[in-house]
């Protein structure tokens, strides 16, 4: 039965990489600032070309 | 069309139109905005958010200083040969067209390669070539386009901020761990005895003694410092329980699995360490857009324009480098940032944030001018008496009051109720385990190990974080910004409410005008208004807005007498605005309040009188708290308002005037000692010492993202008149957190019961304990919510977006 200790090994490790990877996002400042991105996203390839119509109508954001 | 609004910045366009490709304008800086980003394909701006701009504000030769290398070298984070990164404080931002013309920055600059904002702080942070470009040009890029940089004192002296982020840390280190030692802990709670299980269950048990290490050490080291800390200086604090609870629990459950007594309780360890740790997150809302430590710093300037004596040359130099005796020159809109002596020009300086005066006052040259006033007229040019630290206004802030540290000397609730607590359990504890020596000894340490891990009273300690994070949310999303969440606590305990005058009570920049004496006909206030609009004083622009409407005519003659006032000439009318003796008004007695005498042809005609504008609903407000507190007016201003103040307000209140900030602080001090609770609410410099001082200070701003002095709120000037239902929420808030203690100790009581029979398994523990805290937070939430929902539309009718 000693197949418990290598799936044992194998569900700690992944949930210790999982965690490692928590730890660097913090690092990297990715908690800093948790709104500015999700607006972010939302812009696109919204340069009004010359002579071009208005492009779509782009989405209206709410502010907060 | 009867009102057409800007196109740009969204304000009515009441004097000129300026009318550009279809469009309207208020004014030429809108257009000049509006040009720039079409040109450059970026008018996209104004499809994200209708009229998101601002006016672009004259600068010319404001950021000089920005050609200083030592300047830069503060501001700028980071360098390498030629790539800069700096990062600005904008307070315009405030819309999601803002982030998107400020993150293409590079299409409007070709050496700014990328920039990138951080809204909630109102950042931005540019990276740039400085062998094309310099910061200057990047700062006057963003001016010319309406998004001002704030750059002030504070910039230069505060170094590199660390963010403490192990908040975070510890909370992912304690989730980690009770979701894997939940997990491992599974097979144990049916206890099923399989050989299979049996087998194992040590390497399981192992496992989960590993992952609760770092809780008990890492995670939960807050709470045991805490309560080490409490005991030494003779307090019971919430956390000395808690953290008994968590070293009996995590001892416990260490030998009960060296010596194979049982499963252990780390599966309650882990979770109560990471509900906990929950609790304190969601309580710690941070505006990152303010700040609540400001002084003096962030409200001067970072350089002022020295004018070297012998060649008369111009430079820029670091505001700390003022020396006694420099001479330095001031442009309009510009403060001083030292005391000194004012050499030439002519001086109107606004003190309205220093001391509370409400008008500006004009100075001749010769006379003494004090660090922080704003010069509201041209330039002017003044010689430096003093050095920036002691200056009159920045000793303020030598008081002991801002040394202190206003959170130490209060014990909250929970501490309050835990002091008891404690106490109580430790007696239930003894007297248990003395019950069951006798009874049978060999249970005796696990019912006194029991009572202390199910006693710890993580309920109580959830249930005041989770009701004043709540109402600390919704006080923010109504314009009301707490610095944290005792502040509640505070201002539910408050019994004394004082009031500045000028800025807080009152409008800034408004007055209410009425003339006295006898009318003026057509023609004569045809020419007063003519007269009025060549005139650059502060008095003349409020007084020529208030008039009707008349067709400009060119004057004959126009002189500007300063510090007395102008006369104007039109065809066979001369008129005289302007003080008492200027206007020859005939028997002059004193009078307080601000006002322009006329007089034409050389007959005394009459006097228009400025009065403050006071706040919408003030006199409503001041009748409704008046019910419940003593409040007060403290002012810095003259008693010119104070009969008009005694008419309208309710007789309790005291009035005082003429106080300096200091008095202001000594008289809260005085009322503390009659264990009087204040809340001081004011909004200028002058008020800064008040508000360190008092329970509370709130500080009034009509646009919060500007300056406003050290308190531990700041409230936009909107939301004046709801300072009475923001009392009655946290009053009510405190109740329901004191409902919520009896909950808690309901479930006390019957964790009790199985710790004091024997009975505590770990199964109970792992089904009471965040049964209890999960039902707890819920109450509570739901019951904040509920009741400041009601509360603030009850009261004012209309449903406001959150």
């Amino acid at each position: 039965m000693g197949v418990i200790y290598v799936l044992l090994t194998i569900s700690i490790l992944v949930a210790i990489v999982f965690f490692i990877a928590f730890v660097f996002s913090i690092k990297n400042g990715q908690y800093d600032d948790v709104y500015t991105p999700s607006i972010r996203m939302l812009f696109e390839d919204e340069l009004v070309k010359e002579g071009k119509e208005k492009s779509s109508a782009p989405p209206k954001t709410k502010q907060s | 069309m009867a009102t057409s609004t800007c196109f740009h910045c969204g304000n009515d366009c009441e004097k000129t139109v300026v009318n550009f490709d279809h469009k309207t304008f208020c004014c030429n800086g809108c257009k000049t905005v509006y040009e720039i980003f079409s040109s450059n394909d970026l008018s996209c701006y104004y499809d994200l958010q209708s009229t998101p701009g601002a006016i672009p504000k004259e600068i010319e030769g404001k950021y000089d200083y920005l050609d200083n290398p030592d300047i830069i070298e503060k501001l700028i984070e980071f360098s390498d040969q030629n790539v800069h990164v700096v990062t600005l404080y904008i307070p315009h931002i405030h819309c999601s067209s803002c982030i998107w013309i400020l993150e293409n920055l590079n299409k409007l600059h070709s050496s700014i390669s990328t920039s990138q904002v951080n809204f909630p702080k109102k950042t931005v942070r540019v990276t740039f070539d400085t062998s094309q470009t310099t910061l200057k040009e990047v700062v006057i890029l963003l001016n010319s386009i309406g998004y001002e940089p704030y750059i002030s004192l504070d910039d230069y002296t505060k170094s590199t901020q660390h963010i403490n982020r192990s908040l975070f840390y510890k909370l992912g280190v304690a989730g980690f761990a009770f979701g894997n030692v939940m997990f491992l802990s599974f097979p144990e709670y049916f206890e099923v005895s399989e050989f299979w299980l049996e087998q194992y269950k040590y390497v399981f048990r192992w496992l989960m003694f590993a992952f609760s290490i770092p809780v008990v050490f890492y995670a939960a080291q807050e709470y045991l410092v805490s309560a080490y800390k409490g005991l030494r200086n003779k307090i019971l604090n919430i956390d000395v329980p808690i953290a008994l609870g968590i070293l009996v629990l995590f001892i416990r459950s260490t030998i009960e699995i060296l010596f194979d007594l049982g499963t252990g309780f780390f599966d309650s360890l882990t979770g109560l360490v990471f509900f906990l740790l929950l609790g304190k997150f969601f309580q710690q809302k941070t505006y990152t857009f303010l700040s609540f430590e400001r002084d003096y710093k962030s409200y001067f300037p970072i350089a002022v324009t020295r004018i070297s004596s012998n060649q008369n040359l111009e430079e820029n130099i670091q505001v700390y480098e003022i020396k006694q005796g420099d001479r330095l020159l001031i442009r309009n809109e510009e403060l001083i940032p030292v005391d000194s002596i004012l050499i030439n020009g002519n001086a109107q300086i606004d003190y309205s944030f220093v001391t509370g005066e409400s008008e500006p006052v004009s100075k001749q040259s010769g006379d003494k001018l004090f660090a922080g006033g704003k010069q509201l007229n041209g330039a002017i040019e003044i010689e430096a008496l003093k050095s920036v630290e002691q200056s009159y206004l920045t000793q303020l802030w030598s008081n002991d009051v801002f040394k202190k540290d206003k959170t130490t000397s209060f014990t909250n609730l929970t501490d309050m109720v835990s002091q008891y607590f404690t106490l109580i359990i430790f007696c239930i504890a003894i007297i248990a385990t003395g019950y069951w020596l006798f009874v049978d000894a060999s249970k005796a340490i696990n019912v006194f190990t029991a009572v202390l891990i199910i006693a710890c009273p993580c309920a109580l300690a959830l249930a005041r974080p989770f009701a004043l994070g709540n109402v600390l949310r919704f006080f923010g999303k109504h314009k009301f910004y707490l610095k944290n969440a005792d502040v509640i606590e505070q201002m539910a305990n408050a019994d004394t409410i004082l009031f500045d005058k000028t800025g807080t009570i009152t409008v800034n920049k408004k007055n209410n005008i009425e003339y006295h004496g006898q009318p003026l006909s057509y023609n004569e206030e045809a020419l007063l208004k003519n007269a009025l609009r060549a005139s650059n004083h502060p008095l003349s622009r409020s007084l020529y807005d208030t008039l009707a409407e008349h067709e400009i005519m060119t004057l004959d003659e126009y002189q500007e007498y300063i510090g007395s006032g102008i006369e104007a000439k039109h065809a066979e009318n001369s008129i005289k605005i302007g003080s008492t003796n200027f206007a020859g008004k005939p028997n002059s007695e004193k009078q307080l309040n601000t006002s322009v005498h006329i007089s034409t042809n050389n007959n005394y005609r009459g006097h228009f009188i400025f009065y403050n504008q006071y706040r919408k609903g003030f006199e409503k407000l001041f009748k409704t708290l008046s019910n419940t507190y003593n409040v007060s007016v403290i002012s810095g201003d003259n008693e010119g308002e104070k009969s008009y103040l005694q008419r309208i307000l309710p007789n309790p209140t005291s009035l005082l005037f003429n106080q300096k900030p200091k008095d202001k602080l000594s008289y809260i001090k005085n009322l503390q000692e009659n264990n009087q609770n204040v809340i001081m609410i004011g909004d200028g410099l002058n008020d800064a010492g008040a508000l360190a001082q008092s329970n509370v200070g709130i500080a009034i701003s009509e646009n919060v993202n500007v300056f406003s002095p050290a308190c531990d709120a700041i409230m936009d000037a909107s939301v004046f008149e709801k300072i009475t239902d923001y009392l009655s929420i946290s009053k009510r808030t405190i109740r329901v957190i004191k409902s919520s203690f009896i909950l808690s100790f309901f479930y006390n009581a019957i964790g009790l019961y199985f710790a004091v029979t024997g009975q505590l398994s770990p199964i109970i523990a792992a089904i009471l304990m965040p049964l209890s805290s999960i039902s707890i937070v819920i109450y509570v939430t739901v019951f904040t919510n509920f009741l400041s929902l009601k509360l603030y539309h009850k009261k004012n009718g209309d449903i406001e977006k959150p």
